[in-house]
């Protein structure tokens, strides 16, 4: 695993427009990976549209604790993009005001953000139905200051969604850095404690699995059942559901793909996987991303790689769903990512 | 053209060999799909005697597939490491076993 982010390496991956480069024009000769665009013209998808706006995600920042090897934010200690409390307003507005059921708060380590207690507070006060925070769980542990996070979880009845990569120490710790599958333990046991995911506790915690490697996710209730049955025997942890989240091919995991020479297989992979199904609910028709800037996106992938809304209305602040509603989502090649097998998004399979 | 005999990426063109025998390779495909279904043993049972008879028959295709097909269904390699040594087991033993005709030939041409 590397210390740093690609960012703090200069390598040159961490610009957008080469991982694109890349994806788009990498080793396949010319027509021999057939492009996405082509794959969802067939089944009459192209341009691919929006349904109603249900989920608002918001990246707080870049900043993160942990520097995983396939982390396609490319986080870690060294990124220093953090949004202002300025932006937060900003967002504030529109939560407000929106038609989107669903908040959910991502980053890096969200907690991180020094203005996240008061955003979250903020922000469950405007009746959000779910309010979701993506919590690395070894952010808990990281520091004295983080220690009450599971009982500052439960007082604005947030619904943790925390990535654990497996149910053992070594691969968790191949994929996220020494010593953190102990912690992330530890974490949850902490959560369970305050009530998550406790019978008769309406307090959510879910899980997320993403694979420790060039392969894709299998069927995600298996996976649920071998997650559920290891934790509960090894360390009496209870959460709720796992979503199974396939990683794609950008940032951080691309470097690992290209260096160790998995890239062409893996993408043959997606594209073998391909599943016109899934295309149907795809994360980005029913979200809109935010970043730390205020910048809108499709999804959180597309805010990596700097592919901004297709709409006049581009940043938070001249925020206007009726607009966004009528744009025509952008997409890549890292959009097989989501598209194969029973498909990937934040909330897990979608076919 | 590479001048060897195994080439990873012709794992990939495996579904073509239906090209030049529609019908055959169809219904091998069926049955091989139907193979693996979940039933009186689970899948992951299935992807684990997979991958013993892989290192049994010695066919580098199916070891690499079922070797990932294992990380997909989060089999662990300390469990992939058993089912190939199950296979080897059995392998030796049937090796071995014939040693029995070898020794009743022995006995029979012996004064
Ligand atoms: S915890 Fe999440 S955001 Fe942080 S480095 Fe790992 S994958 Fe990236
Ligand atoms: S990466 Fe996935 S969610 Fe994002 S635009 Fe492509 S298909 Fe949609």
């Amino acid at each position: 695993m590397s210390i740093k982010s690609l960012k703090a390496r200069h390598n040159d991956l961490s610009k957008p427009e080469i991982q694109l480069e890349f994806l788009n024009n990498g080793i396949f000769r010319q027509g021999e990976l057939p492009k996405f665009k082509d794959k969802i013209a067939a089944t009459g998808k192209f341009p691919l549209k929006p349904k109603k706006l249900e989920i608002l995600q918001i990246n707080v920042g870049y900043m993160c604790n942990q520097v995983c090897s396939h982390c396609h934010v490319d986080a870690g200690p060294d990124r220093k993009e953090i949004m202002t409390k300025n932006t937060m307003q900003q967002c504030l507005e529109v939560i407000k005001n929106t038609g989107a059921h669903t908040l959910d708060l991502t980053g890096g380590a969200p907690e991180m953000n020094p203005h996240f207690r008061w955003f979250v507070e903020e922000a469950s006060k405007a009746g959000i139905k779910d309010f979701i925070v993506r919590s690395n769980l070894t952010i808990i542990l990281a520091n004295k200051k983080y220690h009450d996070l599971p009982e500052f979880f439960k007082k604005y009845n947030v619904h943790v969604v925390s990535s654990l990569p497996f149910y053992k120490k070594e691969k968790t710790d191949r994929q996220r850095g020494e010593g953190v599958f102990d912690k992330s333990i530890k974490a949850l046991q902490m959560l369970n404690k305050v009530g998550y995911a406790q019978e008769g506790s309406d307090l959510k915690l879910d899980l997320v699995y993403n694979p420790a490697g060039a392969f894709l996710p299998t069927n995600q209730e298996a996976m649920e059942k071998d997650f559920k049955k290891a934790l509960k025997e090894d360390f009496n942890i209870d959460f709720n559901n796992l979503f199974a989240i396939t990683n794609l091919p950008i940032s951080r995991f691309l470097e690992y793909l290209i260096a160790s020479e998995n890239y062409e297989d893996y993408m043959y992979a997606l594209v073998e996987a391909y599943n016109p199904a899934a295309v149907e609910n795809v994360m980005c028709t029913n979200t809109i991303s935010v970043s730390w800037d205020g910048w809108l996106y499709d999804c959180d992938f597309n805010q990596m790689l700097e592919l901004k809304v297709d709409s006049k209305v581009k940043h938070i602040s001249e925020y206007n769903e009726d607009l966004l509603n009528d744009r025509n989502i952008v997409i890549s090649q890292h959009c097989y990512g989501c598209t194969a097998g029973a498909g990937s998004s934040c909330q897990g399979s979608v076919a | 053209m590479p001048n060897n005999y195994y080439d990873a990426a012709d794992l990939r063109k495996f579904g073509e060999i239906t090209e030049w025998s529609e019908e055959l390779g169809k219904k091998f495909f069926d049955y091989y799909g139907k193979v693996f279904e979940e039933g009186a043993l689970s899948a992951r049972e299935k992807s684990l005697i997979a991958l013993a008879v892989a290192h049994v028959v010695k066919c580098p295709y199916c070891i690499d597939a079922y070797t990932k097909d294992g990380l997909q269904r989060g089999i662990t390699k300390e469990e992939m490491m058993e089912a190939v040594h199950a296979g080897a087991a059995i392998e030796s033993g049937a090796t071995l076993v014939h040693g029995v005709q070898m020794m009743n030939k022995y006995k029979k041409l012996s004064m």
